[in-house]
């Protein structure tokens, strides 16, 4: 795509090829009125509102593709009758109940409706009954919605559940004398409006989807709310603090909506999370998932004391996860150095590991791929992560690139996802063999591989064999040569060779995602090493998905080992002493949303995230600075965060964190990447042992940790979620109690619960309930294990 | 033309200008003035004045509080009242929150929740006294005329911050049914002539 000139209102505009004039207009602080387009999502013309005049003609500046030397004008005096002609119309029947509503203030009705200077009304039809519904933790009003078919198109195009339509409103008919006395367009509009309504899609009652909740985000009206949230505040009693996502490693910009608890309690509370739904879509778990805060009266000095007596005397060893930030991880390395302590952090451990054997393939320390590639591509793979719930966000970039880019897309995961399976046309989803990742790496080397070094060229072509076959029948029968590929039959696919084709047709961009099932495999090493050829060998840019919020963060910043010592300081993990932000532990600690700090997000990028509430206890900082460290606050580590690594020496407040209104990232820095020496050498293909019973290791939608459960709207008691299917096999109900017995004898009884979000025979359990101990049925960190599941009566 | 008007540039014109009386210059114009009033009544006047007002009946301006109490101006602006709806009896307040915004001490807070039926209802509503300047702001803003200023003048209170509760400002249900409640005519109340501004909305039913 080629640079271009653009003339808008007079004002020379550069812009690409075939970009929408409104987006040209957005990036360049042209103002063109719009309800219904949403960047990153298809047009869908239901407003008209964005109506300019291109080169003397009629145009929708949503879906309007820039020519070099293109005249635009954005207003003139029939546009402006047209333009408030729609507002007019949309504001027929609209309740007058702006004062409870609860996007007064933020609404677009509003907003446009003055905009226009709509101050009298001309038009009218009768309205019918709207009763509103719940659905589940959303709201919807009919009676409010203006039918923009934004959350329609958000679903679709960037959720990729489709959960919603246009279903048939059911009222009166528009009456013809009105196309007489009404603009054209405000007519058009007026028409398709009258005879459509927001249902869902599956004709429930109530929502069957992942409830991330965008669509309620990106409804310009008070039609989708919370549930929760409605009729608690005002959206100009709220203070917006920028933060990123603490649950998971997209760490997409969020604000927390803080205002005063209530009239008894004036200190802040977190009333909802709201995000920038334009340029970055948040999952269900950050929406809903944001009360996780630890409150403490005041600073518990004995208890203090004690732990900064065991850290002088006893601890030997620091435990933690990797939802802190990158200061506290370096203040935890500051702590390694200084007293020697032992840093054990399984999971960041697995993945600095994992990344180490990737680039002493691929060259490079990092992976080249982020969000933006994969949303940018138009063939994409998905590898080793159970995407819908594992990381979110993945999926919607996922999604995204299939349904914006006419994109096609592989997707290998042992469990059946439907929600996956929804996504398009295109994507083809391979349900293949536990332990098959291996083979899967292969046949993407073999499939997309260029100039592989030999070695592995030989290996695979050992995979190939010619056999002969006729096509046709009667006299047109030929015998022709068929290549069979073994590497089908080990992942356990038998249609893929006539899909594929069709698939790769006219594709020139491809990404790579891959997933937490990796780095815990028991062939991790060489899994890496085959991602690492991928990275250097094919055109794909591989995405290596960060397990917990700052995964990355802490792989880069400290020195992991694997063992435990004699007696262990656990931070957010239970240990001899504690430290614990979920309150549970022998000290408190600040949880992430009363935290100001930097997170390393999957996009390579070093993310500010603001305290939304207070902490009136010790932070980690305070423990630091008794054991030999001066700083005041947490964050004026941020800048010496190690430059050896890829950071940058940048202060915490100098850090910004927005999107442009052409939507670039302009949030923190990213981490510069190096380039190292490699190697070519690969290991074959190991024998995996078949698991009969398997069962992965994952939490169910909207939960990623025991931080999100602790929030109001999704805690919840574990259970073994399962298929219908794997239910009916078994004989068991959604609720009945199970016995599952591991190896080494480990037992535990639960609930069974039913999850229409997965197929096939592989039930999960979850780690976010930390009473069930998940982690002892997999000891050595992989998502699989063989286990036998009995019904209890 | 007379350049006077512009001269004086600190009357307006309608003003007689008075320059007071021209002052003695000589011995023989001062003992004049002296003279004159030395011996003109005025003093007498005014002692008589008092004197009659003095024994007059039933014209004293002073009334005895706390036992008597002057009826304040309708636009005066006092203690907060919550009111009822005319025909229901329900509260008008439906939670919007403009006055908590506009009141600029800062002094008005509210809580809100939904109701069984759905809709939003006010859990509590409170306006700190200690801090309220009577501003007349939150019922000039507010969309119902349900919260508005009373004649109630009497605000001393044992300390400094003095709470107003829903209870306390809500129109109570005897005085309501009693038909004593009454409209606000001061800032916020709808004018004489509001009839004029609307402007006629097309039905179709």
């Amino acid at each position: 795509m080629s640079d271009i000139l653009v003339n808008i209102d007079g004002i020379e505009c550069k812009a690409k090829e075939g970009e929408f004039v409104l987006n040209i207009a957005r990036a360049n602080d042209i103002f063109i009125p719009a309800l219904c387009y949403l960047s990153n999502c298809s047009p869908t013309l239901a407003c008209r509102l964005c109506l300019v005049e291109v080169d003397g003609k009629r145009a929708y500046s949503c879906n309007a593709k820039a020519k070099d030397g293109m005249n635009v004008i954005t207003k003139n005096e029939e546009i402006e009758t047209e333009r408030r002609a729609i507002m007019e119309i949309y504001d027929v029947n609209h309740p007058l109940e702006c004062g409870v509503c609860d996007q007064s203030g933020e609404c677009e009705l509003q907003n446009y409706t003055m905009e226009m200077g709509v101050n009298s009304q001309s038009h009218c039809i009768a309205d019918m009954p709207r009763p509103a519904t719940d659905w589940g933790k959303i709201h919807y009003d009919p009676s409010l919605c203006i039918v923009c078919e934004r959350c329609v198109t958000v679903c679709k195009d960037m959720i990729g559940e489709s959960a919603l339509k246009t279903v048939k409103r059911g009222g009166p008919d528009l009456d013809k004398e009105w196309k007489e006395k009404t603009p054209k367009d405000a007519y058009a509009m007026w028409n398709k409006l009258q005879k459509s309504i927001i249902g869902v899609a599956s004709g429930a009652d109530t929502l069957d989807c992942t409830m991330c909740g965008e669509c309620s985000s990106v409804c310009p009206v008070g039609a989708l709310v919370s549930s929760d949230f409605q009729y608690k505040s005002n959206a100009w009693e709220l203070k917006k603090i920028p933060a990123a996502n603490p649950h998971s490693s997209d760490c997409s910009l969020i604000y927390y909506d803080v205002r005063h608890d209530s009239i008894s309690n004036s200190n802040d509370k977190i009333f909802r999370v709201s995000n920038d739904y334009s340029f970055s879509p948040i999952h269900g778990g950050t929406r809903y998932g944001y009360d996780f805060e630890n409150v403490v009266d005041s600073k518990d000095e004995e208890a203090f004391e004690k732990v900064v007596e065991a850290m002088k005397t006893k601890v030997d060893t620091i435990e933690f996860d990797s939802f802190i930030t990158n200061e506290e991880a370096l203040i935890l390395q500051n702590l390694k150095d200084k007293h020697g302590y032992n840093l054990v952090n399984n999971d960041a451990y697995m993945y600095k590991k994992f990344l180490e054997n990737f680039s002493s393939t691929s060259g490079t320390n990092l992976y080249s791929g982020d969000l933006k590639t994969v949303q940018a591509s138009n063939f994409v793979i998905s590898v080793g992560t159970a995407i819908k719930t594992d990381s979110p966000n993945s999926g919607y970039a996922f999604n995204n690139a299939l349904s914006m880019n006419k994109g096609a897309g592989l997707y290998f995961h042992p469990v059946i996802d439907p929600i996956v399976d929804g996504y398009s046309k295109n994507l083809l989803s391979v349900n293949h063999k536990v332990g098959a990742e291996e083979a899967v790496l292969y046949l993407i080397l073999d499939l997309f591989g260029k100039n592989l070094p030999v070695e592995t060229a030989d290996y695979i072509k050992a995979f190939h064999t010619t056999c002969k076959q006729t096509v046709g029948e009667g006299e047109d029968a030929k015998e022709i040569e068929v290549d069979e590929n073994s590497l089908f039959e080990m992942i356990g696919v038998t249609d893929f060779s006539e899909k594929l084709p069709k698939l790769l047709a006219k594709k020139d961009t491809f990404s790579l995602i891959a997933g937490e099932d990796l780095y815990n495999h028991p062939k991790s090493k060489n899994l890496a090493k085959l991602l690492g050829l991928i990275e250097k060998y094919t055109d794909f840019s591989v995405l290596i998905i960060p397990s917990q919020t700052n995964t990355l963060g802490v792989s880069l910043i400290c020195d992991l080992s694997k063992n435990r010592g004699e007696f262990t300081l656990g931070y957010n993990v239970k240990a001899d002493v504690t430290l614990s932000a979920l309150g549970k532990g022998d000290l408190d600690m600040p949880a992430l949303n009363q935290q100001e700090g930097t997170f390393t997000s999957m996009n390579k990028r070093v993310v500010p995230t603001n305290a939304a509430l207070s902490f009136n206890g010790y932070c980690l900082n305070d423990i630091a600075n008794e054991l030999g460290f001066d700083a005041e606050l947490t964050i004026d580590y941020t800048e010496e965060l190690p430059s050896t690594k890829g950071f940058k020496r940048v202060a915490f407040d100098d850090l910004s964190n927005e999107f442009t209104r052409a939507g670039e990232e302009n949030r923190g820095y990213l981490i510069s990447s190096k380039i190292l020496t490699c190697k070519d050498a690969v290991d074959e293909i190991s024998e995996s042992k078949d698991m009969s019973n398997p069962i992965y290791l994952a939490n169910p939608v909207q939960q990623f940790s025991a931080f999100t459960n602790r929030a109001h709207q999704l805690c919840q008691a574990g259970s073994l979620y399962a298929s219908s299917e794997f239910l009916e096999k078994r004989e068991l109900k959604s609720g009945d109690m199970v016995i599952i017995e591991g190896s080494d004898s480990v037992k535990l009884t639960l609930r069974v619960e039913l999850d229409l979000m997965i197929n096939g025979d592989i039930p999960y359990l979850p780690t976010f309930d930390t009473k069930l101990h998940a982690k002892q049925f997999f000891p050595d960190g992989y998502r699989f294990a063989e286990v036998s599941i009995k019904g209890v009566k | 033309m007379s350049l006077e008007q512009f001269t004086k540039r600190d009357v307006s014109p309608e003003y007689i200008f008075y320059e007071g009386e021209t002052k003695p210059k000589t011995g023989w114009e001062f003992f004049k003035r002296g003279f004159s009033r030395a011996i003109k009544g005025e003093l007498f006047v005014g002692l008589w004045i008092v004197l009659r007002e003095m024994f007059a009946k039933g014209n004293t301006h002073t009334v005895s509080y706390p036992q008597e109490k002057i009826a304040m101006a309708p636009r005066y602006r006092a203690i907060h009242k919550l009111l009822r709806l005319q025909e229901s009896g329900s509260e008008r307040c439906i939670g919007c929150g403009l006055c908590e915004k506009i009141c600029i001490s800062n002094c008005i807070r509210i809580d809100t929740k939904i109701d069984k039926n759905s809709r939003k209802e006010i859990s509590q509503y409170t306006i700190n006294f200690g801090r309220c300047i009577f501003c007349g702001y939150c019922a000039e803003v507010c969309p119902e005329l349900a919260i508005v200023h009373s004649g109630d003048y009497e605000n001393a209170s044992e300390q400094r911050a003095h709470y107003g509760l829903r209870e306390d400002m809500l129109t109570p249900l005897d005085e309501f049914k009693a038909k004593k409640q009454q409209e606000f005519p001061g800032f916020g109340a709808i004018s004489d002539d509001a009839d004029s501004f609307v402007k006629k909305t097309p039905l179709a039913y």
